[in-house]
């Protein structure tokens, strides 16, 4: 099987459990790859890669751009907010500009539900998603899964609770999506203003309580609070919502005792995650990192026409 | 000009005639409506055998854009979309730059018209003064000015006050108050209908109760003041049972529906499709349900285009920075053929195009009257049509049914006499 059947990487929605597997599978040789001295395979030797993010990012930015030259791509990234974007340059100019130039992958993130996919509509670039709006973030729930995969063996039938604010996530619905494929029991966990409607519909269980929402899970995945919701009347203050919702260990305690805390950060320390959490062995943050790396590697490859069995070393 | 329209199926609603008769037109007017109908000397005999005969249908829900956004649509080209639509009379909406909310303005969009347009084009004023919300335009100087109702259309007056003063003046004139429901609070950036679909997609979802408020208010404010409230391009199943509720109790209220929110859910969001992106959202099916009760028990007295032409630049991008807006005349009757013999029959199809809107306007047209103005609009039921924006009149092309294969066509649009548009195309003079 090829994930190279399909032109672009947009969602997990419409991807398969196997496709979903076969990625996580090939990244387990991209991560003994980065733990190697030497950490370049000539792989995509020749391809071109650019990163256009149209939001801010640290983690995933950089991830792919390590992963693509580790993998030997040429890599480029456009600064937009020091590009003509800045002089009005439309979405649509900006990536044909981009597309003449040669580029094989365009890696977009968009504060817009779907710009990705328009993207893809117009383009002959393969177009990978790193983050619409509060669409997706494929490549985030795969390192996630692919982190939950390596401390519990498998996937199938876990319990997973994501904590936060559902509504306005993207890795939210990448993990539902991915999930939900594996038959995992996955609750949702966030005041009601911040609860994304009918989404019961998508097999998931609401709480409002966070304790009755993590009792007996194996993972708890903590979501960025956004201090801007605030503003907008979504929860009165950042201390009720840590009163409520920050996963600190007096929360824990009905949860299972190896229970893996997630976060795609950027963290709020003291809002959605204690210190103490944090930096506990429990919380695998920074294994995230890494594995996001792995990750991106393989979707790079096993879209630029990789199979699982010629990975080059 | 002489013509004799032979062999239709005619149906007009407001006579209680659906039966196979023949019209003779002479100089602008229906001299004869009879069957087996022989001239001498007619300019034109034309065949509507198997085709549908109809009073000129009526759209009071259109924006023409012009003056000032001519880039989007202009008299002349929505004339023709209307006309190529199978549409004799229409209704612009005031938020033109200038806004039509003086004397001055109506006059220029009747004039142009009078220049220009292929089918018959009246104004409407604007509520506000600049659609500013805050003082009441000279009604009676839009009216001498040609202007037949008016509105706020896509910034509904938000002061219940304003709201009130404005049914009361407008009473005295009869004059009808068109109200776009919206509390731009609930609805604020908002991209689609609020459900489970803005979840799946990842957009701020418009919740019905975004309409429904303003419904509850604007009908209280009809009931206080007597004044004639007709709500815009109703979208809920909340709308239609407070209008519902409302008409039972005697309040002078009215409304249509669009094509689109009759024949699309917000499913169809899902493609990224600007051209799905439109104010009020696409609704889920629940909710067209409930619309089509509405056009059954008489809830929902008319259909209108709310056609809403826009440039390609302003669909061309990010769904977030689209424009509102479906560009609806050229495929109106189409899509509301699609629903007869599913959910309603021909002559309701054809009241809720002529009957209807007309009697929300006081507008004396919508029937075939002997000495009356020979607007007439013939329909080929059987004609099997891809849609085509490319091939549209309007400037707008943006619409989401591209592609899309329908059934029953506009064949002929008469409009004072005049062959205006045959088999979709316009006959220039």
């Amino acid at each position: 099987m090829k994930l190279a059947q399909h032109k672009d990487l947009l969602g997990l929605r419409d991807m398969s459990r196997e496709e979903i597997q076969l990625i996580l599978d090939t990244a387990i040789p991209m991560k003994d790859i980065i733990k190697r001295d030497i950490k370049k395979v000539p792989t995509l030797r020749g391809k071109a890669m650019i990163t256009v993010f149209y939001e801010p990012s640290t983690r995933t930015r950089t991830s792919f751009e390590i992963a693509g030259k580790y993998l030997s791509a040429d890599t480029v990234n456009l600064p937009v907010a020091l590009s003509s974007v800045q002089k009005g340059e439309s979405l649509r100019d900006t990536m044909k500009t981009i597309e003449v130039m040669g580029f094989d992958v365009m890696v977009i993130r968009h504060s817009m539900s779907g710009a990705p996919h328009y993207v893809a509509r117009n383009t002959n670039m393969r177009v990978i998603n790193a983050g619409d709006g509060a669409n997706e973030h494929p490549t985030q729930a795969l390192l996630d899964f692919f982190t939950i995969r390596e401390k519990k063996g498998t996937l199938e039938g876990l319990t997973v609770t994501i904590v936060g604010d559902i509504l306005h996530s993207r890795v939210a619905r990448s993990n539902i999506y991915g999930l939900s494929k594996f038959g995992c029991e996955i609750r949702l966990v966030g005041p009601p203003t911040l609860m994304a409607p009918e989404i019961e519909k998508l097999g998931v269980k609401v709480y409002y309580d966070l304790e009755k929402a993590i009792e007996g899970a194996d993972v708890i995945n903590v979501l960025r609070i956004q201090k801007e919701r605030q503003h907008v009347g979504l929860f009165p203050s950042l201390d009720e919502y840590a009163n409520l919702y920050m996963i600190k260990n007096d929360k824990l305690k009905k949860a299972k005792e190896d229970v893996l805390i997630l976060h795609p950060g950027p963290m709020n320390r003291g809002v959605e995650i204690s210190s103490e959490i944090a930096d506990s062995t429990q919380a695998l943050i920074n294994e995230q990192v890494t594995n996001g790396v792995a990750v991106r590697m393989a979707a790079l490859f096993l879209m630029m026409g990789g199979t699982r069995d010629e990975i080059a070393y | 000009m002489k013509l004799l329209i032979k062999n239709g199926r005619v149906i007009d609603p407001k006579n209680g005639i659906d039966q196979q008769l023949d019209i003779f037109v002479n100089n602008g007017l229906i001299k004869k409506i009879g069957e087996n109908i022989n001239l001498e000397n007619v300019d034109r005999v034309i065949d509507a055998s198997g085709k549908i005969v109809c009073p000129g249908f009526i759209d009071i829900h259109v924006h023409l854009r012009d003056p000032g956004y001519q880039y989007k649509e202009e008299i002349a080209s929505g004339s023709r979309a209307a006309a190529a639509g199978g549409f004799t009379t229409i209704c612009c909406m005031p938020n033109t730059k200038p806004v039509i909310d003086n004397a001055s303005v109506a006059a220029y969009v009747r004039q142009m018209a009078a220049k220009t347009a292929v089918v018959n084009v009246w104004p409407i004023g604007a509520i506000t003064k600049n659609q500013g919300g805050e003082e009441i335009t000279e009604m009676a100087d839009l009216i001498a000015a040609g202007c037949i109702a008016v509105s706020d259309d896509g910034k509904p007056v938000e002061k219940a006050e304003l709201m009130r003063n404005a049914l009361e003046y407008a009473r005295m004139f009869h004059l009808p108050v068109l109200s776009h429901c919206e509390d731009r609070s609930l609805a604020a950036d908002g991209q689609m209908h609020e459900g489970y679909f803005s979840t799946i997609y990842g957009f701020k979802g418009i919740p019905t109760a975004a309409e429904e408020v303003m419904v509850s208010r604007d009908i209280i404010l009809a009931g206080l003041t007597g004044g004639h409230v007709h709500i815009c391009h109703i979208s809920s199943k909340g709308t239609v049972d407070l209008i519902r509720k409302a008409k039972a109790q005697g309040i002078n209220v009215t409304c249509e529906v669009t094509p689109h929110h009759l024949t699309l859910t917000d499913e169809a969001v899902g493609s990224y499709d600007t051209n799905t992106k439109v104010n009020p959202p696409l609704r889920s099916a629940e909710h067209i349900k409930a619309l089509l009760e509405g056009i059954k028990d008489g809830t929902i007295d008319c259909i209108a285009t709310d056609h809403a032409p826009h440039e390609l630049e302003s669909k061309d991008c990010e769904y977030n920075y689209a424009s509102f807006g479906i560009s609806g005349l050229e495929t109106a009757i189409p899509l509301i053929m699609s629903l007869v013999g599913k959910h309603f029959d021909l002559n309701k199809m054809v009241s809720l195009f002529t009957t209807g809107p007309a009697s929300v306007m006081g507008l004396n047209k919508g029937s075939l009257e002997i000495g009356g103005a020979a607007d007439i609009t013939i329909i080929d039921p059987k004609k099997s049509k891809t849609v085509d924006p490319g091939s549209f009149y309007s400037k707008g092309k943006n619409t989401p049914y591209a592609g899309r294969k329908l059934k029953g066509w506009p064949y002929m649009t008469i409009v004072n006499g005049k062959v205006k548009a045959e088999d979709g195309r316009i006959i220039e003079e």
